[in-house]
């Protein structure tokens, strides 16, 4: 919006919408006002596949705090997992 | 004024017209019932979108007796819920400016073009829209008053510069020829407080016809009845004097 602070990132995986499940493009991470969350900014995540219209779209409004938090609790669970032997990723 | 004897009606309805390049794109007027003359007003929508927020402004004008106009600025880039179509133009960097003045100008003329038009036409615009209008008041000549709600970005760094916004709107400063009306809350962020000295400053100093309000206890957005950053009393106050403004104006 006013930022135009935005990152985008290729993703593979599955997101959930109000349609139900979509096979994810994108995620664009934006640093600016939120449409719902209450403050004048914040850390904005879309899931997105926009082939498939703008409506396939899970959004995420986040304060800064818990953005951090987020990303420090997935790289922890990535490292725990990674770090399993017994743990493969693969394509069902 | 409005008194409780007066016979009132209004239109709004979506329209079509020509944007830039000769694009179609949506439109919502509101206007006045009845041969006018009326004065006319173009609203640029801010950058969550062409919402129920903005069709509500325009109704509000339209009530307040101005044939009011606002054209959807992202109808090229998709449809869906407004939240979902500005999601994919924040992804994608916003819209460019140029395209955005071309779609400003195109409601001017449309909207001047109506028989019930007395001849002016004003331009509102909040937040990214206020950037916008502060824009069109400059690199056009087709508007009679300006108001310029909160605008962010009219001051940016050269790192802040993109293909679609490739120069900082106060570099225009002299060319702005209308009066403009700026309202702003000091507990904003975009623009701070200090931008706002700025704008106003280089707008003195280029000896421009404005007319700037600071509202202490504001943040951004504070018209906006529909999230927890409204504030009622800046609201109320910022409305009366938009509406002086441009009863003034657009006589």
């Amino acid at each position: 919006m006013c930022t135009m602070i935005c990152e985008r990132a290729e993703m593979e995986g599955s997101a959930k919408g109000r349609d139900g499940w979509f096979p994810l493009e994108m995620a664009n991470v934006s640093y600016d006002h939120p449409f719902n969350a209450p403050w004048e900014y914040g850390l904005n995540i879309d899931f997105v596949n926009q082939s498939q219209g703008v409506g396939s779209r899970v959004a995420v409004e986040l304060s800064p705090q818990s953005a951090k938090r987020l990303a420090e609790t997935i790289m922890e669970a990535l490292k725990r997992g990674e770090a399993d032997p017994q743990i493969k990723v693969s394509i069902l | 004024m409005y008194t409780t004897e007066q016979y009132e009606g209004i239109i709004a309805e979506t329209i079509t017209i020509n944007g830039t390049g000769g694009d179609a794109i949506h439109t919502y007027l509101a206007r006045p019932m009845g041969p006018g003359p009326f004065p006319a007003v173009v609203l640029a929508h801010h950058l969550p979108g062409w919402d129920e927020l903005y069709r509500e402004f325009t109704r509000k004008l339209a009530h307040h007796g101005y044939l009011a106009i606002s054209p959807d600025l992202y109808c090229r880039e998709a449809h869906g819920t407004p939240e979902d179509v500005a999601a994919a133009v924040r992804a994608d960097g916003g819209v460019s400016d140029d395209q955005v003045i071309g779609d400003l100008e195109a409601a001017a003329k449309y909207i001047r073009s109506l028989p019930s038009s007395n001849g002016k036409v004003g331009i509102f615009g909040t937040c990214s829209g206020g950037r916008h209008v502060f824009l069109a008041g400059c690199r056009l000549d087709c508007f009679d008053a300006i108001v310029e709600c909160w605008g962010g970005n009219v001051i940016m760094s050269d790192d802040q510069l993109t293909d679609k916004q490739p120069v900082s709107p106060n570099s225009y400063t002299k060319d702005l020829n209308a009066p403009l009306l700026g309202l702003f809350g000091d507990l904003d962020q975009s623009p701070t407080p200090e931008q706002v000295n700025q704008h106003e400053e280089e707008l003195k100093a280029a000896g421009k016809d404005i007319e700037f309000h600071r509202y202490p206890e504001a943040g951004h957005g504070f018209f906006y009845f529909d999230r927890p950053i409204y504030h009622q009393s800046s609201a109320v106050d910022g409305w009366s004097k938009m509406l002086t403004f441009l009863g003034k104006k657009l006589a």
